[in-house]
């Protein structure tokens, strides 16, 4: 169902953001748990591990930036608007547009935040 | 005054004096304790003006009259206070440990120290060659000793940590924060003392009925100090033919107890060989003295649950005083 001409939202594209968020995060874990977990050898440098979660990082910060964009242009059409109290179709869209909006800023936030690590540590120590 | 003030000033003063002494992180003497307390400083001041100004902020909300303020100037603050700021609050907090995490852990210039948390103790041995790492045990070997750790100052000591029994954690609140022993994998704490002192350490995971008891004393000496220390503990105990020492033989005690240079060379307990040198007995429990001594052999268990030691309080009396003296003469 079409409303207002554009796409309409619903629970998947509202969790799409956190969901880029939750694998990066798992990513992240296995690859470094899997490279420092033994313990053995904590002043080889890891390079390869920190450039592979390099390259998922630029993807999932595009993919949340494109829910970011589409978000925020789904939201602006009717020129946005944060009241949601109301029990009406539009209201229901705009309130999930807006949510996408703020879980996929905050998705963004949490990746960069998530690398943060391999760019100041360069080993398993 | 009322009883509830002063009761609350007097517990007050009773934390306030927590804050120095030889077992708490306010009284850093150590570069990673020195680096954690300045964190925490940074961290408590932050934290108490962002409590100020919310709190300050929801007294003008219900008290004040925030309706005179536009619906645009409530969501710039929403976003510039809500959002931006504690997002760039949290990412420079996080670049800062971030950054302290792999400078603390760099390699050591000191020696190497291998520590084994056992129940409800701590195995120590000197000089030792080994490394960290998953499915491995604690590198054999070494000057053996027990409960009391000396370290020179201003090195960096490796202190290689592992488990026979369940995991522990080795904790010298002055020098450095905690790291567990694990038992089938070593663990790697760097100390790095920049004061010279004794400092208590305990165990910070809980690991049994004597948990509590399981304490240690770190000593922290100059390097000539401790390579003199290393190298008397390496040396075997000055042995007379005492009747404590016979004692000590027909009772047993050499199945758990090593004295090098006798036939006792159990390795169950902890090595006695200069147990006299030590500060304390019973892992930081008592002072080093023949009447604690004679106390733990007649009624260990009376002193430490749960420990393992049988209680000797059968023997007669003097028989204990003559084995706790002969100890007591083991420098």
């Amino acid at each position: 169902m079409q409303i207002f001409g554009k796409t309409q939202d619903n629970l998947w594209t509202l969790i799409a953001a956190p969901t880029i968020w939750a694998f990066h995060f798992l990513f992240c874990y296995f690859l470094a748990a899997y490279q420092c977990a033994p313990n053995a050898d904590p002043f080889t440098r890891i390079g390869g591990t920190r450039l592979a979660i390099g390259v998922v990082t630029v993807v999932c910060l595009v993919l949340i930036g494109l829910i970011v964009r589409r978000s925020w242009r789904e939201w602006r059409v009717d020129g946005g608007g944060t009241r949601n109290n109301q029990d009406t179709p539009e209201a229901r869209e705009r309130f999930l547009e807006f949510s996408t909006l703020l879980l996929a800023g905050l998705s963004f936030t949490a990746v960069i935040f998530e690398t943060m690590p391999v760019l100041l540590i360069g080993d398993c120590r | 005054m009322r009883r509830g003030q002063a009761s609350s000033i007097f517990s007050v003063i009773a934390l306030l004096s927590s804050c120095t002494g030889p077992q708490t992180a306010f009284d850093a003497a150590g570069v990673e304790a020195q680096r954690v307390l300045a964190l925490f400083w940074v961290l408590l001041t932050g934290a108490v003006a962002i409590w100020l100004l919310v709190i300050g902020l929801s007294y003008y909300a219900t008290k004040g009259d925030p309706a005179k303020h536009s619906e645009k100037t409530g969501l710039r603050l929403i976003i510039w206070g809500g959002c931006v700021f504690p997002t760039v609050v949290l990412a420079a907090l996080l670049f800062w440990g971030l950054k302290m995490m792999p400078e603390l852990r760099r390699p050591a210039d000191g020696p190497t120290i291998a520590v084994a948390g056992e129940r409800f103790w701590w195995r120590v041995a000197y000089d030792v060659d080994g490394d960290p790492g998953a499915v491995r045990n604690l590198p054999q070997g070494g000057v053996p000793s027990a409960n009391e750790i000396w370290i020179p100052v201003n090195k960096r000591s490796e202190i290689l940590l592992g488990s026979p029994d369940v995991i522990h954690s080795f904790w010298v609140p002055s020098l450095a924060g905690k790291m567990d022993a694990i038992p089938g994998r070593v663990n790697r704490l760097i100390l790095e003392p920049t004061e010279l002192g004794i400092f208590n350490g305990a165990c910070a995971e809980f690991c049994g009925t004597a948990h509590a008891q399981m304490g240690l004393r770190v000593v922290v000496a100059s390097e000539e100090d401790f390579a003199r220390y290393v190298r008397a503990q390496a040396e075997p105990a000055a042995v007379d033919e005492s009747v404590g020492l016979s004692l000590f033989l027909q009772n047993g005690c050499g199945g758990c107890h090593s004295v090098r240079g006798t036939p006792a060379d159990g390795d169950v307990g902890p090595d006695l060989t200069h147990v006299a040198s030590r500060r304390t007995i019973a892992a930081g429990l008592l002072p080093m003295t023949e009447e604690n001594l004679a106390a733990f052999i007649a009624a260990p268990d009376h002193l430490k649950p749960g420990v393992e030691m049988p209680a000797f309080g059968v023997l007669p009396d003097a028989e204990i005083e003559q084995i706790s003296e002969w100890l007591g003469s083991l420098e």
